[in-house]
């Protein structure tokens, strides 16, 4: 076997610490080496001819390339050594960047290091076999979760693309959460106008499957193939037969006891119900933990109005199975609670704000309903408590957000913005009143952004005060808000008749579960975790699957929606070929050899080892053995090393080619 | 909390070894002040004593008039959304004043914690007539929230002898070893 060897000097990077040009001589007289020379940039085009002429030239059958890490350039030189015509197998890295040059400032022994890295990389590439990459196909078709705006966008982008998507959201109606908004930051248009016309566009095209009241209950497979398990949420209503009239909501005798979700509570709604009437699909559901019937076995006074037998008192929850190709994550955020901490949260109350319990301290979102055309006011302000119009409004931001004792340090992003947003509506609905806005910093960064919040402030006359307010108590029915004004240096208290908390966005409840069923990593707080915070920012380091919206960090309309559309652009990249290309260094079992232990199975990270059958000539099934499923194996060795009747094989890190690799190294020492 | 230290002035240093507390953490909301119950006493508000010790402003802060009406009551601490400890912070102020030899601005309230400290030191706990009694002598303020005495006797709240407690001998030893270097 004839091997080059080929020393970079990275510039400066290498070449300032190791000796390439000695290196590169020495290297000359390890056995097997038929040719070594260095070169300034290896990487550069005439640095990377370098290697293709002396592999035509000298008629090399492997090369060594001593250089940065191998996660930098090994493909670029492996695709060199490939159009020179030998297997890209046979390409070796040794790093004397990271591993040696930058972490060693002695010339003569990060130049000897070199040379032993350069020795042990020719003892590997010696004992490597030609491989070719593994093809697996690719099922064009998307899986997006959550019916928000980001999985809207997500869907209608990749339909509109030709291909199918299946869209799962576990409340009974698309629209998430900014169906509930009112007017929308920074041009003040109404939310559900804008919004709307895309839900409906979701529910009429010929290439979204919309499964509302649905959840990811499994996911199985790897990037293309994906088998993915969804429960369809018993909706008491057969959906091919309800018109959506409307006449078993109109005739349900519950009508003040159902917390209503989409209200935020401020208002209640029937037993069986469509959370808003612009809902898609325009379909009821029964709440069966407050239904009459469910309860008592009596009532179905929806069964006997409605003049299509469209009530399925007995439906079950069913399981559907989706084979998808790529998986779009859009699961959105909630809002930090208010209420009294839940037991088992470790997160703290703000029992200094009055936790849950006076009616006229709310959040965000309530607000939003209360400013809402369509909401429980008819879009009048008016206080929960008394339904009195407020004509001192105070506003708090930060609340959750930027708070380490309440467990959370991060900045909500959205929170100035909205907040100036209603105290603007505020202020355009009740001109006598005054708003107050309790700020720490204005983040207004965007188009538009910080002119928005100077018109609330210098033609609304919004009055901004920056202090965080310690205590909300009640006096003389009042709420008192203590703050102080850092900058004037002054306590500020002011006799309120509402108060506005800009609660902090959080992940969703069960987040982590998810996560876990896909195989999704999350960070402290629940958002999920990104391969790279710049430059891959929607993928995860799960292969096929991708991130849009709020539930990756919190983020406004606009950004969610350009995610969104990146993560379906990224589901286009994939569908763009019928075969993907995967690195053939994985695991591979030898059957003869495998007792059965599955030792491999448990540790197995990407859960790629699957239990095979043995069969005798009868056809019976007498044993199983582990068996590698190569589209999910990362090559990680795990196995391997698991393994304790070495029965499995890492093709490109075998046994012999570790040991060789070892003994290369330890023949320094001689 | 370990966080690494860097506001590098003299007295953030000094109160980082004493105690640990890193200046930096504090990010100026305000929330300290806001809930002070004895904001309004204050020139310099807690979060500006702060800033001043930020900043570097050494002087300024240590005689700020705001270190010594500090009540000590931990409200600042409790709901300081950056868990900086308000009030530990404001105790290392007064020690640093004193040990500085910095006469403190508010003389009765210096009289005053000399005068509680001084009935712990003799009888182990509290002893209210005899902290009325000290601080009054020392100060002059006789008639100073007398209108108090008669309720505040009719609850059992001021005791005419002092209750010690069991075993003094610990407190006394307490007392000698933080007196150590300091008159």
């Amino acid at each position: 076997m004839k091997i080059g060897v080929f020393v970079c000097h990275c510039g400066e990077n290498i070449g300032k610490t190791v000796d390439c040009a000695t290196v590169a001589q020495r290297a000359a007289k390890i056995p097997g080496v038929a040719y070594s020379v260095d070169n300034k940039y290896m990487c550069s085009d005439p640095g990377q001819n370098v290697i293709k002429n002396a592999i035509r030239e000298k008629k090399l059958d492997a090369v060594v390339v001593a250089s940065c890490s191998p996660h930098m350039h090994e493909k670029t030189f492996r695709k060199a050594a490939a159009d020179a015509g030998i297997n890209k197998y046979l390409c070796e890295i040794a790093n004397v960047r990271e591993q040696c040059s930058w972490v060693h400032d002695n010339i003569p022994d990060a130049t000897d290091k070199a040379l032993d890295l350069v020795r042990i990389a020719v003892e590997k590439v010696k004992r490597n076999i030609p491989l070719t990459a593994i093809r697996v196909p690719v099922t064009k078709r998307a899986l997006v979760i959550g019916g928000g705006i980001s999985g809207i966008q997500a869907a209608l982008d990749i339909a509109n693309s030709g291909f199918e998507v299946v869209l799962v959201e576990k409340e009974p109606s698309i629209g998430g959460h900014m169906s509930q908004l009112s007017e929308t930051f920074p041009t003040l248009d109404c939310s559900q106008c804008i919004l709307t016309p895309r839900m409906v566009e979701v529910y009429q095209h010929p290439k979204i499957k919309l499964l509302t009241y649905s959840e990811v209950e499994k996911v199985e497979g790897f990037i293309g193939n994906f088998t993915v398990t969804i429960k369809k949420k018993a909706r008491s209503i057969d959906e091919e037969k309800c018109t959506g009239c409307g006449l078993c909501i109109q005739k349900c005798p519950i009508k003040k006891k159902a917390f209503n979700e989409f209200e935020e509570g401020l208002a209640t709604r029937p037993a069986i119900y469509v959370p808003f009437p612009q809902a898609v699909p325009n379909i009821p559901v029964i709440d069966r933990s407050v239904c009459t019937y469910y309860q008592t076995g009596k009532c179905q006074m929806c069964l006997k109005v409605c003049g299509r037998e469209a009530i399925l008192f007995e439906q079950q929850d069913t399981l559907v199975t989706e084979e998808v190709g790529s998986i779009v994550i859009a699961t959105g955020y909630k809002l930090y609670s208010i209420d009294k901490k839940p037991e088992d949260s470790e997160i703290k109350g703000y029992g200094e704000y009055g936790y849950g319990k006076y009616k006229d301290v709310i959040d965000g979102l309530q607000f939003e309903r209360i400013a809402s055309a369509s909401g429980p006011t008819n879009g009048e302000i008016l206080r929960p408590s008394d339904k009195t119009q407020p004509k001192k409004i105070v506003f708090i931001q930060c609340v959750g957000s930027r708070d380490e004792q309440k467990g959370f340090s991060y900045c909500s992003k959205i929170c100035c913005m909205y907040t100036a947003k209603h105290a603007m509506l505020y202020k355009h609905k009740v001109h006598d009143g005054e708003a107050y806005v309790f700020y720490m910093d204005i983040r207004a960064g965007g188009k538009m952004y910080e002119e928005f919040v100077r018109r609330a402030i210098e033609e609304d006359g919004v009055k901004y005060i920056r202090g965080r307010v310690s205590k909300i108590y009640r006096q003389n029915g009042k709420y008192i808000v203590k703050g102080e004004d850092t900058i004037a240096g002054m306590p500020v208290v002011i006799d309120a008749d509402m108060v506005v908390l800009a609660t902090a966005m959080v992940a969703q409840p069960n987040a982590s579960k998810l996560a876990q069923t896909i195989g999704v990593p999350y960070d402290k707080y629940g958002f999920y975790q990104e391969v790279h915070p710049k430059l891959r920012p929607v993928e995860v380091s799960t292969a096929g699957v991708f991130l849009a919206g709020a539930c990756q960090s919190p983020k406004d309309i606009p950004e969610s929606v350009a995610m969104a559309s990146a993560a379906a652009a990224k589901s286009l990249v994939l569908f763009g070929s019928d075969y993907l290309e995967r690195e053939p260094t994985v695991a591979v079992v030898n059957e003869a050899n495998c007792a059965g232990c599955f030792y491999c199975l448990k540790v197995c990270p990407y859960n790629a080892i699957e239990k095979k059958e043995v069969k005798n000539k009868l056809g019976e099934i007498i044993d199983y053995i582990a068996h590698v499923n190569a589209g999910l194996c990362q090559g990680c060795g795990t196995c391997n090393a698991t393994c304790p009747s070495k029965s499995i094989e890492l093709i490109g890190f075998n046994d012999e080619q570790i040991y060789a690799e070892i003994n290369a190294f330890s023949e320094s020492f001689v | 909390m370990s966080t690494h230290h860097s506001a590098n002035t003299t007295l953030s240093n000094e109160i980082f070894s004493n105690t640990s507390l890193n200046v930096l953490q504090c990010y100026q909301c305000g929330k300290c002040s806001a809930g002070c119950p004895v904001r309004n006493f204050m020139i310099d508000a807690p979060n500006q004593v702060v800033r001043y010790v930020q900043l570097g402003f050494d002087d300024k802060a240590l005689t700020s008039s705001t270190i010594w009406i500090c009540a000590s009551c931990q409200t600042c601490s409790t709901r300081c959304p950056q868990n900086f400890d308000i009030a530990k912070f404001m105790d290392a102020m007064r020690e640093t004043a004193l040990n500085k030899g910095i006469k403190p601005s508010e003389k009765d309230s210096m009289e005053f914690h000399k005068a509680f400290l001084n009935q712990i030191e003799n009888h182990g706990r509290a002893y209210e007539l005899g902290l009325v009694r000290d601080y009054k002598l020392k100060t002059l303020n006789l008639m100073q929230d007398v209108e108090v005495a008669p309720e505040m006797l009719m609850k059992g709240k001021l005791n005419i002898l002092p209750h010690n407690v069991k075993d003094k001998k610990p407190v006394k030893k307490i007392f000698a070893k933080s007196k150590g270097g300091r008159k």
